[in-house]
């Protein structure tokens, strides 16, 4: 292959993701039966270090201490049901097939690979694809109360990038409900002792003694006392790094720190351009904003998407001469529907995204800044009635009309992309297991299951797959060589170090005492990001980025004003340390996105594209994961490849038109 | 009205000329609740802001009101905040004597300041109880919450090994007020108003959910003795059927839970 890019090491080394051998449907199966596994003894003498209490982490964290294992749980927030996952809201896909429509697993492994665009690993995915419906099952035993039909039984309803009805939901709440089914678990594992619970305590660093993840430095975010703990393995389930873009979907302290600290001690960062930019979301109101707000994906099922037909409405409307309602519905372009008949307005949030960008770019777009297209439920409503509308989107109704001061039964909702989830994340072999041994990552902030791509209602999917089913039993191959193991002291000079590296880091950022604040500054790293890493890409765009991103390091390493002292609660120094570190991800997106010459999935490069305008992937040249090696401060990463082989799927250029 | 630019519309790298949008914005008087620690001693501090958007929510004033604080080398003002989408729960703040301030069934951070007039003093405290004790200025203590859960809130459930989710089949309308039940975020709404401190509300929507639903029946009445058994332990008042906390709730939790508590609690008294 060839690679043009001067500044980018390239290295052949191939990446074993220690695949099982036999069938696809039989990977998984034959694993478990022979992988190794820990008896009940030797599991009480385990220690296993849990950060995150998210789906991932807290179903992880509650299904290892009920096996047995002393297991050790950390979150940022003053409790573990906080966790970012609870703000998900329209559903988790199962292969159940209770609609009698067609699903298996086979349609949700074949479904997700292609909503990923051919970008993501067969055998991780069937597995995932296999372990959906025991994730139903198990919510239902915990009390979780999905929508029933009225013979009792479970409703489904329609998500992006299929064509069945394999989304189980809990009103617009269904990442709060299984959140909290698995903080009921959780809580449950706390209460008799097996969990140690850590809250208010933010991971800063993995320590790592021969060659193994051995603990974690912490801070106590109450007291800024930094803190050691031991564990014969760790696992980190903290999320994603959306956050970069300083605007997002994404809670204001989910952060991607963890992540960093996993590169810089040796796990590969896997494809950190694959970034999901939501189509759906609650347009920007002004430059003192803090967050975007998502309006779930599930309210595509009834909603349509347009904008008017002619420019001059278009204009009329911004100019606020004219309202939606006005136009006639001939005025009116469903572009969604026109590009894409087969899938209509349930094209993936990819697609959905940038046809909207299309359309706002090209002057149709509405709202005072013209970046906002209509949702609109008038047909819904005329055909299933009000009431109907407000018991499937109620609280979306509600949440929309709050923030925008607009009644969405009456006026179509505007909405724009945002930056919602991060595809991308640290590289994981079949078992979860980094590039480092003993360190394990899951959820969100791994790299594994949705390629360039991710469909909606598939992250609440992999973040309890992980932690109910796939962790729980690959960690024991892990874990069954470290019995003999004894609980290291903290003392030793590898714990010694990691913290002492930590705490000059703090002292450096607090003796800069400079002019701008680090939200300021994270303000114009989100900015960079949103213009030239967002979501049309080019070469050039993303050498300024990568200019701007080492202008804005500095900036903040000689510049950054924390207020307070570090031996206290001190919410500015959290987000200085968090910005630090979003700074290293911001430009190793954009290092990523430059090396990948072609369009997959969220990444989309305008020199790789279809005459359509559709993303244009170069499968001869780019059908890896690429993994970024930290090479040393202020050096430029190796990049490493793990060659994606497509043995029983057979590729081709997605197509949601016919 | 002022005017105000919104400078970040690049289209293709290209910079579009600034947008000039005509918004509304107010001009307010702070009285914050600042306190150091929790053995410190607090006291309010009144601060002044300038052309706040009235389309910005309540805790982007606040960010607002830190920044100007940071630029004069003040300490910005602790307060919990997360999702800011009204669901983790995370915020709080008593607004002007009520909790997630005076618009409706939303949380702090869903509040906008269109709620608000030009000129309007606004006094912010902390949540009071003596159950959620203050960690600094705006930040409680609300970890009692998570400890009335881990002494029951939870169907005894392992991992795996469990039957097809359609094996039980649960009617529509159970499922319904079930889910009502389990919309709680745990904000600490209903006790930071209750004159008693009590945390019936919460306790009896964790409580409802769980024996409405026949994965929970089982260990509906056991459920019920050992939350509220722990409640008591942990310093929450008695309910006297006030009310306050249902009005409250930005969730609208509904007291008629309270009643299936005390029904689920009497059968446990009974079976001793």
């Amino acid at each position: 292959m060839t690679n043009k890019q001067d500044s980018t090491k390239v290295e052949t080394t191939k990446i074993d993701a220690r695949i099982p051998e036999g069938a696809l449907a039989e990977k998984w199966s034959n694993y478990k039966a022979h992988q190794k596994l820990v008896n009940p003894s030797n599991k009480r003498r385990l220690d296993v270090i849990v950060v995150g209490t998210g789906l991932a982490g807290a179903s992880a964290a509650a299904s290892m201490a009920e096996m047995g294992f002393n297991v050790l749980n950390f979150c940022i927030q003053d409790s573990p049901r906080r966790a970012h996952s609870i703000a998900a809201q329209g559903g988790i896909n199962a292969a159940k097939n209770y609609q009698n429509d067609g699903d298996s697993v086979y349609r949700l492994f074949y479904d997700t690979i292609k909503g990923g665009d051919y970008r993501a690993r067969e055998a991780n995915v069937y597995r995932l694809a296999e372990v959906s419906n025991g994730i139903i099952d198990q919510c239902v035993a915990q009390g979780v109360p999905f929508a029933r039909e009225y013979g009792g039984l479970l409703d489904n309803r329609s998500f992006g990038g299929a064509q069945v009805s394999r989304t189980f939901y809990a009103k617009g709440q269904t990442g709060q409900q299984l959140l909290l089914g698995a903080y009921s678990a959780l809580s449950r594992q706390i209460g008799k002792g097996a969990v140690k619970l850590y809250s208010r305590y933010e991971m800063l660093d993995v320590v790592i003694i021969d060659g193994r993840a051995r603990g974690i430095i912490a801070r106590n975010l109450i007291s800024g006392k930094i803190e050691r703990f031991f564990a014969h393995a760790v696992v980190v389930g903290s999320g994603g790094y959306g956050n970069t873009f300083f605007l997002s979907t994404n809670a204001m302290n989910s952060n991607g720190s963890a992540l960093v600290q996993m590169y810089k001690k040796g796990a590969y960062f896997a494809n950190p351009a694959y970034a999901q930019i939501h189509p759906t979301c609650i347009p920007v109101h002004g430059d003192k904003q803090s967050k975007l707000t998502l309006m779930s994906e599930s309210l595509r099922n009834d909603g349509r998407i347009w904008v008017p037909k002619k420019k001059e409405d278009a204009e009329a409307i911004r100019a606020g001469k004219k309202k939606a309602t006005d136009l006639a519905e001939g005025e009116r372009d469903y572009y969604l529907e026109r590009r894409y008949p087969a899938f209509g307005n349930l094209v993936p949030r990819d697609v959905a995204s940038r046809a909207a960008k299309e359309r706002c770019d090209a002057g149709f777009g509405v709202g005072n800044t013209g970046l906002a297209v209509y949702l609109d439920f008038s047909d819904a409503i005329n055909r299933l009635g009000e009431n109907v509308v407000r018991e499937r989107y109620g609280n979306l109704f509600q949440m929309y009309e709050k923030i925008v001061d607009d009644n969405p039964y009456n006026m179509p909702m505007m909405i724009y992309p945002a930056m919602h989830y991060t595809m991308g994340g640290i590289w994981v072999d079949y078992e979860l297991q980094t590039s480092v041994k003993g360190l394990f990552c899951i959820g969100e902030a791994n790299f594994s299951d949705h390629g360039a791509n991710r469909l909606g209602a598939s992250a609440l999917m992999q973040g309890l797959a992980d932690g109910y089913f796939v962790l729980p039993y690959t960690i024991q191959n892990y874990l069954a060589d470290q019995i003999q193991v004894p609980r290291l002291s903290t003392e030793l000079p590898e714990f010694e170090e990691a913290e002492k590296a930590v705490n000059d880091k703090i002292k450096k950022l607090m003796s800069i005492q400079g002019k701008h604040s680090v939200d300021s500054i994270h303000r114009e790293l989100g900015l960079i990001m949103w213009d030239f890493v967002g979501m049309g890409r080019n070469k050039a765009g993303l050498e300024t980025a990568l200019e701007k991103i080492k202008a804005v390091r500095k900036e903040f390493w000689s510049n950054v004003y924390i207020p307070g002292t570090e031996g206290d609660l001190n919410n500015e120094l959290e987000k200085a340390l968090r910005v630090a570190d979003f700074i290293e991800i911001g430009e190793l997106m954009a290092r990523d996105a430059l090396m990948r010459e072609e369009s997959c999935g969220g990444h989309f490069r305008e020199e790789f594209q279809t005459p359509e305008g559709e993303a244009l992937r170069n499968d001869e040249d780019f059908s890896f994961a690429s993994c970024w090696k930290f090479a040393g401060e202020g050096k430029e990463p190796e990049l490493l490849k793990e060659t994606l082989d497509y043995e029983f799927i057979h590729r081709q250029q997605r197509n949601y038109k016919s | 009205m002022s005017l105000f630019t919104v400078n970040n519309v690049i289209i293709n790298h290209k910079v579009i000329p600034n947008k000039i949008v005509m918004e509304k914005s107010i001009n307010i008087t702070l009285k914050i609740w600042r306190q150091a620690g929790p053995k410190f001693k607090g006291a309010f501090e009144t601060y002044k802001l300038d052309n706040i958007s009235t389309d910005s929510s309540f805790l982007e004033m606040i960010d607002e009101l830190n920044e100007q604080l940071i630029t004069e080398r003040k300490e910005p003002i602790a307060f919990d905040h997360d999702c800011r989408e009204g669901i983790c729960g995370m915020c709080s703040l008593y607004i002007n004597g009520q909790p997630h301030g005076p618009d409706g069934e939303i949380t702090t951070c869903q509040l906008h300041m269109r709620n608000f007039k030009d000129g309007q003093t606004i006094t912010v405290e902390p949540w009071r109880s003596a159950a959620f004790p203050v960690i600094k200025d705006l930040m409680v203590d609300r970890g009692a919450f998570d400890k009335i859960i881990q002494a029951g809130g939870f169907v005894s459930v392992n991992t795996g090994g469990i039957p097809d989710g359609n094996s039980i089949a649960i009617g529509k309308d159970i499922a319904d007020e079930a889910m009502d039940a389990a919309s709680c975020i745990g904000c600490g709404a209903c006790v930071a108003t209750c004159k008693n401190g009590s945390a019936m509300l919460f306790v009896s929507a964790k409580v409802s959910q769980l024996a409405l639903l026949p994965q929970g029946k089982v260990e509906a009445a056991q459920r019920a003795k050992a939350m509220v058994a722990k409640m008591d332990e942990l310093g929450f008042g008695n309910c006297t059927n006030t009310g306050a906390c249902e009005s409250e709730c930005p969730k609208n939790v509904s007291i008629s839970h309270i009643a299936r508590l005390n029904r689920e609690y009497l059968v446990a008294k009974f079976k001793g």
